[in-house]
């Protein structure tokens, strides 16, 4: 790197906080031109953020803008919106595409920019007559698609395309952009996990573009949880864990090993007298899952095996999309599911939540507000009406008709506000003027009440604030101490797991990739999260 | 104090109260414009008596997420036909009343299951659906009344002896069954307590009915699907018993109109019931997902009473007969008021 030169980038000091919860800590770090800059983390370390920061996006300015500053060859920018960010040269590639099925790569490539023809109309009727020059538009959109040097046929139809294609034709679209007429030439290019959706042979077509471009002077961040990509293609690695840079170092004999375990390991220590020895000879299998596949959007479960024990708590964990939360959404029947299951010797009807909630499972989900809660109900309802409508708790016959006992109702209401430490000004509140973490709560005190004999528990900290995680933590671990409950716990923290599960299984992928003790050191999940690692 | 006037507005909602306040204007200028007010006050009544069992027949299907049951002349086709059948089978008095209900209770059910199962299938679009099985089985029925083999004279066209007449009078069978039951008179106002009684009972039935296990989990489905599905709960055969009771008691409710009103209205009649009905629930308060029997009751009076009185105040004030064209501006008024009302508390 030649130090002499200003840098394309420099970020100085970055912070930024949603609402009381700090989510990036003094961020600062450098990126010079035709660098490769591998920007790696778990799910929540502030990537997408310290992203939407330096595009100017709507979510940071509407949420209170950023604290810091930012300069682009040595001056400092104030970007007004992501249009200031393009002008300036920089283009992003979302993870989701934002391309028009219906019209062909070049149409897409310069959807918006098109050059165009004047005709007769125009002449008559002013610019908006103006014709599209459909020449030069092929010319455009040729010369994106030969800097990228990859196989893209300009006048194929974007829903006729692999998802491979679909990805270089938004980078060409990036690239085009320094044809407009005030748009300076793209110099930086983001890419948010761009091979995911990739197969290894797109991906290798897509790392050596990437390094094309990089030769050209074009700088890039590159995100992707691929950690050998990461080796191959990048000039230097950044990882961010909690939002703060953990290291920030030169891609020289760096090892897979070292970057997982960057990015995973805390410096939390797990408090040992909350660890214990789980007897699992002497706990019989509880819940034996067999060749189980979920359908459920973005979280494909393809063929998980997978036995708990009774009394254990067991985690699963794994990145966002790989499949873990198919797993308690599939086995509770919320999404189209098949395979075996069995609980307690007996075998499981899938995709009948009725029967599953009968036989003594019950599940605490990760949409709180989408499926945990009635958010337009009181408390009440939202804590008593599972054990309503299951198990017949809090009726009462009155004549003829069996109606709600409004008194059993208040009472366990009650008895869960104060035992979970709910903070709300009556029992009678609605759900949805709660905060998250009260609101998480909620939904524990809804699953308690139903005296599951399995409770499967999904991101329970999700989007709540320390304080509250560890009081939902605990709770969780006091319910299986005192109530000998099996609990199965998906989280995308594996801190979270390993300081409250006896065991932590891994999900890669839609399959169970391995599972270790909990008490194995945090390098070695973090090497099965990526898809290294032997399967156990 | 202030904050106690501040804390009632916001309770009971300002529209209520502007409406109400508007009522009450109407019944203070009433004496001075030469509306006498026993009559109107009477004519209130009846107009409530008459529709309020029909905004009651929205609440199970608001409760369970199913809208807004503009679909509600296939109800009241049900009720229609066990009134016509109750007459042809010549019962008089109270008993032709009652079977009327009990005639027209499988059509209900039937119809009440047919369509609920089409809004299962429409998930998101219920009241544009609704809206067209309601005019569609207008449309059908009109034939139906011309074929269907009723032999009794008081019914059919005079000149062919068969096919049902636009309108039948309810007279010698079961007009004023309920209005006459223990009614009371102050003076020149008469009130008519069968029908307030038999409305009462229909709605503590309601009530009772949403507290419940089936009722909480009815309260639920319209809140959440996805929780109550979560929960266990069967969600399509929930939203189908609302749509059953609904379409019930659409059925009960024309016949309680129609005992009041004196006549049947066949062929065309049922096409613009649902609109009053939607209306005065929404004025009540309601909104697309939350109803309460509170929200029937200050509705349907309020809809009514304005409905009611504008026509003869505003005749009464500038001395020509417009009554029947104040009526109708208020009546759509009101009904593109209240539907406009409907966005601000849709979720």
């Amino acid at each position: 790197m030649n130090e002499q030169k200003t840098p394309l980038l420099e970020m100085r000091h970055i912070r930024k906080n949603f609402f009381g919860n700090q989510v990036l800590h003094d961020v600062n770090f450098i990126l010079h031109e035709g660098e490769i800059l591998g920007l790696v983390g778990e799910n929540g370390a502030g990537k997408s953020t310290l992203m939407n920061i330096l595009f100017a996006m709507d979510s940071i300015k509407n949420t209170g803008g950023y604290e810091g500053e930012m300069l682009i060859d040595g001056q400092v920018v104030n970007f007004e919106s992501s249009l200031d960010a393009l002008n300036q040269g920089i283009g992003m590639v979302h993870q989701e595409f934002s391309l028009i099925p219906d019209f062909t790569a070049t149409e897409n490539i310069v959807l918006n920019r098109e050059p165009q023809k004047r005709s007769l109309f125009s002449d008559l009727f002013g610019d908006r007559m103006d014709v599209l020059d459909r020449a030069k538009m092929d010319e455009i959109s040729k010369n994106a698609i030969n800097r990228l040097g990859v196989p893209l046929e300009s006048d194929m139809p974007v829903n006729q395309m692999p998802v491979g294609h679909k990805q270089f034709t938004e980078i060409a679209r990036e690239l085009s952009k320094d044809s407009g007429e005030n748009a300076k030439k793209i110099r930086l290019l983001v890419l948010d996990e761009p091979t995911a959706v990739l197969s290894e042979k797109e991906a290798e077509n897509l790392l050596t573009a990437m390094k094309k471009l990089s030769s050209e002077g074009v700088a890039i961040i590159f995100i992707s949880h691929r950690l050998q990509e990461i080796i191959d293609v990048c000039d230097s690695i950044m990882v961010m864990r909690d939002g703060k840079i953990i290291q920030q170092v030169e891609n020289k004999n760096v090892e897979i090993n070292s970057i997982a375990n960057w990015m995973v390991g805390r410096e939390v220590a797990v408090k040992e007298n909350t660890k214990r020895a789980f007897d699992y000879d002497k706990a019989p299998v509880d819940l034996s899952i067999k060749h189980l596949w979920v359908n459920m959007p973005g979280e494909v479960v393809r063929d998980v095996n997978i036995d708990v024990h009774k009394g254990e708590i067991l985690g699963i964990g794994g990145l966002a999309g790989q499949g873990k939360l198919g797993i308690p959404n599939g086995v509770m029947g919320l999404y189209p599911a098949g395979g075996e299951v069995t609980f307690q010797g007996q075998p499981l009807k899938l995709n009948s939540p009725r029967f599953l909630l009968d036989s003594g499972l019950a599940f605490v989900s990760e949409d709180r507000r989408g499926v945990g809660l009635l958010l337009d109900e009181s408390l009440e309802w939202n804590v008593s009406f599972g054990a309503m409508q299951v198990r017949d708790d809090f009726l009462k016959k009155f004549g003829p008709i069996t109606w709600r006992d409004q008194e059993a109702i208040e009472e366990v209401t009650a008895k869960y506000i104060k035992d979970l430490e709910i903070r709300c000004t009556s029992s009678k509140q609605h759900a949805k003027e709660l905060s998250g973490g009260n609101q998480q709560k909620i939904c524990l005190a809804k699953a308690f009440a139903m005296n599951p004999k399995l409770l499967f528990v999904s991101e329970p900290t999700r989007g709540i604030d320390i304080g509250a995680k560890q009081l939902v933590l605990n709770t969780l671990r006091k319910y299986n101490q005192e109530n000998g409950v099996t609990i199965v716990m998906i989280s995308s923290e594996l801190e979270e797991l390993r300081s409250i599960c006896d065991r932590i299984a891994i999900i890669t992928d839609g399959k169970v990739h391995g599972i270790l003790p909990a008490s194995s050191p945090s390098s070695d999940f973090g090497l099965l999260m990526v898809g290294k690692g032997s399967d156990k | 104090m202030m904050n106690k006037i501040i804390d009632f507005v916001h309770k009971a909602g300002l529209p209520r109260i502007i409406i109400g306040l508007f009522l009450f204007a109407l019944f203070v200028i009433a004496p001075f414009v030469g509306v006498k007010l026993d009559i109107s006050l009477t004519n209130v009544m009846n107009r409530f008596g008459m529709n309020c069992v029909m905004v009651l027949a929205m609440v199970p299907m608001i409760h369970s997420g199913c809208g807004l049951n503009f679909g509600l002349p296939l109800g009241i086709i049900s009720g229609l036909l066990g009134a016509t059948l109750s007459i042809e089978m010549g019962f008089s008095g109270m008993v032709s009343f009652l079977m009327a209900i009990v005639f027209s209770t499988p059509f209900a059910l039937l119809a009440g299951y047919g369509y609920g199962k089409l809004l299962n299938k429409v998930k998101g679009g219920e009241m544009m659906i609704a809206t067209y099985v309601g005019f569609s089985s207008v449309a059908f029925m009109c034939m139906m009344w011309l074929l269907l083999p009723y032999r009794n004279p008081t019914m059919v066209w005079g000149y062919a002896g068969r096919g049902l007449r636009t309108t039948i009078s309810t007279e010698g069978y079961y007009l004023h069954v309920l209005n006459d039951l223990l009614s009371l008179k102050f003076g020149g106002i008469v009130i008519p307590t069968g029908m307030f009684l038999f409305f009462a009972l229909l709605a503590f039935l309601m009530w009772a009915f949403l507290h419940t296990k089936t009722g909480t989990a009815m309260t639920a489905v319209g809140s959440n699907p996805i929780f109550a599905k979560a929960s266990g709960i069967n969600v399509d055969a929930i939203r189908t018993l609302s749509v059953i009771m609904s379409t019930w008691l659409g059925a009960v409710g024309i016949l309680v109109y129609e005992q009041s009103f004196g006549f049947i209205q066949l062929y065309m009649g049922p096409f613009y019931m649902a609109l009053p009905a939607v209306s005065a629930i929404l004025i009540g308060g309601a909104s697309v997902n939350k109803a309460s029997i509170t929200n029937v009751i200050v509705g349907t009076f309020l809809f009514q009473g304005i409905l009611t009185m504008t026509p003869s105040v505003m005749n009464s004030v500038v001395h020509t007969d417009i009554s029947e064209v104040v009526r109708i501006i208020v009546s759509n008024g009101m009904i593109l008021y209240a539907l406009t009302r409907k966005s601000e508390v849709a979720r």
